[in-house]
Parts: structure tokens; C-alpha cells; sequence
């Protein structure tokens, strides 16, 4: 099951430009969030907060609290600890070209030191079939590499991938932006389906896409966060001038 | 206005110009090939008649009697060389892995990266001279293990900076990915950096290998040669290249023969032994993986 995450007073810098400032928010759990606003408002830093990816650029900084279900991660664990905790999927697809299909879903476990292998094939199944691509690759699991899949397909191997660790969070970073439409709207339908187990927090640049699979919204812009309530409000009521001139159109 | 579309007569052009750059890259090709070619015939021209089984089973005859073989040299270089590879190969790796993955930006990193290229220029007598002032003095005497560790110093700089290169190819997406999956980086180091710049690092070991296989002068003051079988790393050995080098140096037809002979024994090993390692190392490859 899904946790809620908290956020308070986060801050992120790269160098000397401060990314995000002062950002406080509640993600409620087993829900989908998603996260607009233009290119550099600072929406694909705060997601890589949630997971303590944003230290692993060596210029990086953050300060704040992030409790994530009930822990602080930036106090309580190490950040491997807690990225097994936390899900990820990235903008472009980025199956390990080296591995075979079975071996790209079941890699979180078995680097880990996993080597059950009744365990193993029964979470390749499951995650495979969570991700809707079971019946396309069910032939060629151990045969093919992740990397010959298309596109659409690569992405819903590294949400296998992602969901094989059974995290309690999944974080994406515009999924389905290097996407054909048909692809696009299978990741959709799957978060659609996994944000009654899993929180799903989504980073889009379409707007559609966040008023089709999000319960709430936050709007980012300049590293801070202006508004952030339930998308049909911010839809269709946004309080502030700045989202409403986001949402029509009249920048970005 | 100037023309931007494409006229008729340009394509032309295009097409030729086409045309002669294929032709200078096949060329170029040709050229490379040629001497490569040129000496293996070369070799089998003058030293095949010389092979028979004695010369892979029998150490060398003094010299007036005929006969004898280079099989304490073929032993001897095979030792010489696992030493070398041994040591230098892994020290060079883990050298290219912390250029890349830890050092890069540091000033350590640059200092390494830096030591690592003047290493790489350094003539092989020098080397030579410093295996037998660092080893051979402290040792009293020349051995094989002296040998194996001046090549591997050889090897060294080559492997680490043909790693760092391929690990720096690796996109640093993956090395994200299994992050994201909570993998701890040393194992990310190895799974994933490594797993996916192996095709060219086991290039460039094999650059690095089939270099110093063919070096004669940092052996000549640290295996030394001998006449005799090996018993022991801590002897003096025989090495192809030295044999060689003794036997072209000397003035009997025979012995001439032998070294042509030599040198053809040593240039199919390097080939069999690069062949063998690209085969081992490439199969159990995936559709359309890396």
C-alpha cells in the first residue's frame, strides 16, 4: 500500500541557482499527484527530492523535511534504503541494454542480493503484468534484451522495473513525453490502475494528462510552488492569476 | 537571394563528392591492411618451413648442433605475459573505474589521468631499465616475475584510459536507473557501468596485451632469457621476443631460420589469444542488447 508524503520548507539548489524555494506540501496516499508547469520551474527537481536522486549530482543541495509515510528520509535512512522505498521512472526510457527483459524487471532484487528464483519469476510475472506487458513479452523474457523493445514498451519494462521492488511511492518524471499518443495513453491507463495501490506522483508538461489521471495538481513556477489543491478546482477555479494564465494558455 | 534548394547540378556534386570519400576510406583501409598482410605472408614465406614438431616440444641446441626448438620460449612468454595480465589488466581497470565514476573533477583524477598518459609515452628500454632498478637490483637477480610486472606497468595506463573512456560512454540514465531501484553505487559500478563498457575495455586489454606481447627490450634487463625450461617465477626465462632478438642477431643461417620461424609462432599466438577472448567474451549475447 501507499504512503502519504510530507513536505515541508523544502529548498534545492544546483551551484549557486537556487531551484526550489520553500516548497510545503501534503501528497495524500494512494492517489495520483501530478505536478505542472513550464520548462525549469523547478518541478522535475522536487521529485528528485522525494527520493534523494537530487545528491547524486555532486553540485546539488537541498535543505527541509520530507517524511515519507512516517520517516524523515533526509534524517532518518540512507538514501539507497530509501530509494528502494521509492519508485522512479524517468523521462526517456532507460532499460539496462545489457540485460535481458526478465533480468531488466527483476534487477532492483536480484542487485540487491535477491536469488530466490521461484520468488524472482513469480515477481517478473506480477510486475510485468501490472505494467500491461506481460502478454507482448511473455515469449521472449529471457531471449530478448529490454533494449529491443519500442519505445512505449521500454517504458512500461522500467515501470516493471520500478514496481518489482514493491515500493510505496512511484515518482515519474514526464513518462510518456518521448511517447507516440497510443503509448501514451497505455501509461495512462496504468496509472490509472496502480494509484489504488501505489502514491503516484507525476511530473507532466500536459495539462490533459494531469486533468485525466491526477486527483491533485500542484502548480510550480520559478522554483516555487503556487498553488496546489484538487485538479478539478485547479481546472477549472485556480485561485491564483498565475495558474489561471498557465492553464489557458497565456504563457508557457 | 542566395539558393538554397538544391539545384540539379548541385546534386551532381553532392553525388560525386560522395562518390570520392567512399573511394579514399576504402583506400585507406587498403593501405592499413596491406603491411598487416604483407608481413604474415612474409613470415609464413620464411619461417614455415622452419616449424615441426621439435621447434613446439624442444629446447634450443648449443650452438654447431642442429635441430632444437623454442617450446622454453613459448612457455616462458605464456608465464610472462599471465603475470603481466594479471596484475596490470585488473590495477588498470580499477584505475579507469576511478577516473570515471569517482575521480573525474578531482584533482587526484587529473593528476592519475595525467601520469597515466606520460606512462603511455615512456620508450620501452626506460621501462626496462627502471624493472631492473626497481626489482632486479633489490632481487639479485633476473627472474620472470620481474618481467611480467615491468610489462604489466606497460599495460597499465593503456587499460585504465581505454576504461575511463568506455565508462564515460556509458549514459548516465542507467547508472540513474538502478539508483532509482536503490542499488548502492558500487554495485552500480560494477552491474551496470562495467557490464556496459565491457566490449571495450576487453578492447582495449587486448590492445594492451598484444603491445606488450611483442616486447623485447624491457625483457632484456628483467626476464633476461635462458636456454632451458622454466621452473619457477623466480628464475631467469625464455621469451619469444628475446629469442627472437638473439637468434636474428646471430650468424648462423640455422638460428636465422629459427627467428623467422619465432616470429611467426608469436604473431599467430597474439592473434589466437585475441580471437579467443573476443569469441569467449561475446557469446551469450542478447537480440538486439549491447
Amino acid at each position: 500500500m501507499g504512503v502519504g508524503i510530507e513536505v515541508v520548507d523544502l529548498n534545492a539548489w544546483y551551484g549557486v541557482t537556487h531551484t526550489l524555494k520553500d516548497i510545503t506540501l501534503n501528497i495524500p496516499p494512494n492517489s495520483a499527484t501530478a505536478l505542472i508547469g513550464p520548462s525549469g520551474c523547478g518541478k522535475s527537481t522536487f521529485v528528485r527530492c522525494l527520493n534523494r536522486m537530487h545528491e547524486t549530482n555532486p553540485a546539488a543541495r537541498a535543505t527541509g523535511t520530507v517524511k515519507v509515510g512516517d520517516r524523515d528520509i533526509y534524517r532518518d535512512a540512507s538514501p539507497v534504503e530509501i530509494r528502494r522505498r521509492i519508485g522512479m521512472v524517468f523521462q526517456r526510457p532507460n532499460p539496462f541494454p545489457t540485460m535481458s527483459i526478465y533480468d531488466n524487471v527483476a534487477s532492483g532484487l536480484k542487485l540487491n542480493g535477491f536469488r530466490n528464483r521461484k520468488v524472482l519469476d513469480e515477481v517478473v510475472e506480477r510486475s510485468l503484468k501490472q505494467s500491461a506487458l506481460w502478454e507482448e513479452v511473455k515469449d521472449d523474457l529471457k531471449k530478448k534484451s529490454g533494449a529491443s523493445l519500442s519505445g512505449g514498451q521500454q517504458q512500461r519494462l522500467c515501470i516493471a522495473r520500478a514496481l518489482a521492488v514493491d515500493p510505496e511511492v512511484l515518482l515519474m518524471d514526464e513518462p510518456a513525453s518521448a511517447l507516440d499518443p497510443v503509448s501514451t495513453s497505455k501509461i495512462e491507463d496504468l496509472i490509472f490502475n496502480l494509484k489504488n495501490e501505489y502514491t503516484i506522483v507525476i511530473v507532466t508538461h500536459n495539462m490533459q494528462q494531469a486533468a485525466r489521471v491526477a486527483e491533485n495538481t500542484g502548480f510550480f513556477l520559478m522554483g516555487q510552488l503556487v498553488e496546489f489543491t484538487s485538479t478539478n478546482v485547479i481546472f477549472t477555479k485556480p485561485k491564483d492569476k498565475r495558474t489561471e494564465d498557465y492553464i489557458t494558455g497565456r504563457f508557457g | 537571394m542566395t539558393q538554397i534548394r538544391p539545384s540539379r547540378s548541385n546534386a551532381s556534386i553532392r553525388q560525386a563528392t560522395n562518390h570520392i570519400v567512399t573511394a579514399i576510406s576504402i583506400l585507406s583501409t587498403i593501405v592499413v591492411l596491406v603491411p598487416l598482410i604483407a608481413i604474415l605472408f612474409y613470415l609464413i614465406y620464411k619461417g614455415a618451413s622452419s616449424l615441426n614438431l621439435a621447434f613446439f616440444t624442444h629446447t634450443p641446441k648449443p650452438v654447431g648442433e642442429s635441430g632444437g626448438g623454442m617450446a622454453n620460449s613459448i612457455v616462458g612468454s605464456s608465464l610472462v605475459l599471465l603475470v603481466a595480465s594479471l596484475m596490470g589488466i585488473p590495477i588498470g581497470i580499477a584505475g579507469g573505474v576511478y577516473l570515471s565514476e569517482y575521480g573525474s573533477g578531482t584533482w587526484m583524477g587529473a593528476i592519475i589521468r595525467f601520469t597515466a598518459d606520460v606512462l603511455n609515452g615512456v620508450p620501452s628500454i626506460v621501462m626496462g631499465i627502471a624493472g631492473y632498478a626497481l626489482i632486479v637490483v633489490h632481487q639479485h637477480h633476473f627472474s620472470a616475475l620481474a618481467g611480467g610486472v615491468t610489462l604489466s606497468i606497460m599495460m597499465i595506463p593503456t587499460v585504465t584510459r581505454t576504461t575511463e573512456e568506455m565508462l564515460r560512454t556509458v549514459p548516465n540514465s542507467l547508472r540513474e536507473a538502478a539508483y532509482g531501484l536503490g542499488v548502492p553505487r558500487w554495485r552500480t559500478v560494477l552491474s551496470i557501468s562495467l557490464r556496459s563498457a565491457a566490449p571495450g575495455i576487453i578492447t582495449g586489454c587486448m590492445l594492451a596485451f598484444a603491445r606488450v606481447a611483442g616486447e623485447t627490450a624491457p625483457l632484456l634487463f628483467t626476464a633476461f632469457g635462458s636456454n632451458f625450461w622454466p621452473h619457477s617465477l623466480n628464475e631467469p626465462i625464455a621469451a619469444l621476443p628475446l629469442q627472437i632478438f638473439v637468434y636474428a642477431l646471430s650468424p648462423y643461417d640455422e638460428w636465422h631460420r629459427l627467428a623467422w620461424a619465432g616470429s611467426l609462432v608469436l604473431i599467430t599466438l597474439i592473434m589466437l589469444s585475441v580471437g579467443l577472448v573476443r569469441y569467449v567474451t561475446s557469446r551469450g549475447q542478447l537480440k538486439g542488447g549491447m
